[in-house]
């Protein structure tokens, strides 16, 4: 064997999960192309998308850092309409929406931690439990707001801000050059850095991560206030883009980004993920919700398509092996 | 000669379970120590509590003659004590440079790891410890290993942090009897180079050769403490070992 050879090998092998979920993603792009060749090339199609895709990536990146520690959590979708509720009522209190943005993000990555420390602390199940603060949280907004939504359109119209984040970038939309920023900022922060490290060791095997010395219920509190963090931010981008805050916002991302997650490549047992693969996840999602109705379906047929390749995607991942112990 | 720790009638409660009951125990430096016990004696109990995982119910840790409080795995690791436990404390699915490095990496200000070096050093210390075949190398995952290089991988660790006294769980259980030779080997130049072991075994033969002192434990209290000198042969410390647990 050449060496040049081996090298490649050795990405793949060590990436296989990532280039699986790429596979996916080509293949899908594939089937809309041929089926719908025309709607595909219109660019109206992808703007919708790249609406879709950041959202879905500032949710689903850290939680392949929460399945990786092996935890799960469904209270981000809940988070997500916190922070932008916090936000939304700073911005019409007639604070800077700048800083209304951070506030925002932050009390997301505080409800995050706290999720983190009930379930640490309180020694839950994690899927239970967040599933309770899923509800407790979306029952609290319900309450506040009393199921009204906030339009903000003469506040963020012609802010900096807005038109840093959400703006226009030579004609590409600037939330995706953000979404792109996180990515390669978590994929450093996930496998260089000694956060990301930890992650892998206290999934793998907590106790043999506690016998070495690292703090695992502190590691696990991190990732979980980095997931509120990402849905912090998520929820705050959708409602600049969107000029509005809705009380049921981000309850539709919970189901999807979840399966982002998994059909990106990242086992359920945890130890092991990919943000690459995430990445090909989102868009594999992401376009399934515009391509079925671009290549004439009905949108009925969307969740059936959804779930197919969700099935089909596990299938192919379990190629990769089952768990080494 | 001071002693490097030491463990002052420590008690450990698992439910209504008394698992050491004012246990004592010290290593000095350069010393080699053999605990030695029945199963369920409480032996590694006494090592986790020792290293910081479980925390004592009452009693009092000492390290360099200095009492501590709060004592954690981490703080056990930054005062020079390495543990190769019972159960190797490896992450299967990471490779064997992250699980040298585990809980110590390398790093640059802001936490970033510094990889070259790292793997670097990993593939010197399985080269070093002589455990694992040529075709294994730093970024091989864990899970790939067989029992005995696994153990490697657990010794390199303890090696590699370049620790005062290096405790070592059961260290031959399930090894072949070329690979307990290598761990013979390494506690030997442990002790070459003055520093301390504390050994762990049911295997009297084994803990009776490389040891200068023995600790037997039975039902969770310190029940001998022995010279080589006190003891002529691994027979008469198997004898001594039997007559306590009848007496107890």
């Amino acid at each position: 064997m050449n060496k040049e050879s081996s090298v490649i090998n050795k990405i793949f092998h060590k990436n296989g999960r990532a280039f699986g979920s790429m596979g996916y993603f080509i293949i899908l792009m594939l089937i809309f192309l041929i089926g719908a060749p025309e709607a595909w090339l219109r660019p109206n199609l992808h703007q919708s998308v790249f609406v879709m895709m950041p959202t879905l990536i500032f949710l689903v990146i850290p939680l392949v850092f929460l399945v990786a520690s092996g935890e799960i959590d469904l209270s981000f979708a809940s988070t997500y309409a916190l922070a932008a509720y916090i936000f939304a009522i700073l911005v019409k209190s007639g604070i800077d929406p700048a800083l209304a943005i951070l506030a925002g993000v932050i009390s997301g990555a505080v409800v995050g931690a706290l999720v983190g420390a009930l379930i640490v602390y309180g020694r839950l199940s994690s899927l239970v439990a967040s599933l309770g603060v899923l509800f407790l949280l979306r029952g609290l907004i319900l309450v506040l707001t009393q199921s009204r939504s906030i339009t903000m359109m003469d506040e963020l119209e012609n802010h900096w801000v807005y038109h840093l984040l959400v703006g226009n970038f030579y004609g590409f939309p600037m939330q995706m050059l953000w979404a792109l920023a996180f990515v390669i900022f978590s994929y450093y922060l996930f496998n260089k850095h000694v956060f990301g490290i930890h992650i892998h060791h206290v999934g793998d095997n907590y106790v043999s991560a506690e016998q070495m010395g690292i703090n695992v219920k502190a590691v696990k509190i991190k990732t979980f206030m980095f997931v509120g963090l990402g849905a912090g931010i998520a929820g705050i981008f959708t409602t600049l883009i969107t000029y509005s805050f809705f009380p049921t916002q981000g309850f539709g991302y919970l189901l999807l980004a979840l399966a982002a997650v998994f059909v990106g490549g990242t086992p359920y047992w945890g130890g092991l993920g990919t943000i690459a693969g995430a990445v090909f996840g989102v868009g594999v999602i992401a376009y399934m919700e515009v391509g079925v109705i671009a290549v004439g379906m009905s949108g009925v047929w969307r969740q059936f398509f959804n779930g197919l390749i969700i099935l089909l995607a596990l299938l192919g991942h379990r190629l990769h092996g089952d768990r080494v112990r | 000669m001071s002693n490097i720790i030491e463990l002052k009638n420590v008690t450990k409660k698992f439910g209504g379970i008394t698992a050491l009951n004012k246990a004592s125990l010290h290593v000095g430096a350069g010393e080699i120590v053999g605990l030695i016990g029945d199963n369920g004696a409480g032996k590694s109990t006494l090592i986790k509590t020792l290293v910081g995982v479980y925390s004592p119910d009452e009693g009092e840790i000492l390290i360099r003659d200095q009492k501590v409080s709060s004592w954690t795995a981490l703080k056990a690791r930054e005062a020079g004590i390495e543990t190769v436990f019972q159960d190797r404390a490896l992450c299967p699915q990471q490779s064997i440079v992250w699980n040298i490095f585990m809980g110590k990496e390398l790093t640059y200000p802001f936490g970033f790891v510094r990889e070259k070096e790292q793997i670097n050093e990993a593939n010197r210390l399985i080269r070093e410890i002589g455990f694992t075949s040529k075709l294994i190398n730093a970024d091989s995952p864990v899970g790939n290993l067989s029992g005995g290089e696994r153990q490697g991988v657990a010794i390199a660790r303890a090696i590699y942090n370049k620790a005062e006294l290096i405790i070592l769980d059961e260290p031959t259980n399930a090894l072949s009897l070329n690979e307990t030779q290598k761990v013979f080997d390494f506690v030997k130049n442990v002790k070459k180079s003055k520093r301390s072991v504390l050994f762990i075994g049911h295997n009297i033969y084994h803990v009776y050769d490389i040891s200068d002192r023995f600790v037997i434990l039975d039902r969770g209290e310190v029940v001998h403490q022995l010279t080589k000198n006190d003891v002529a042969s691994p027979e008469e410390l198997m004898k001594i070992m039997r007559d306590t647990i009848v007496q107890h």
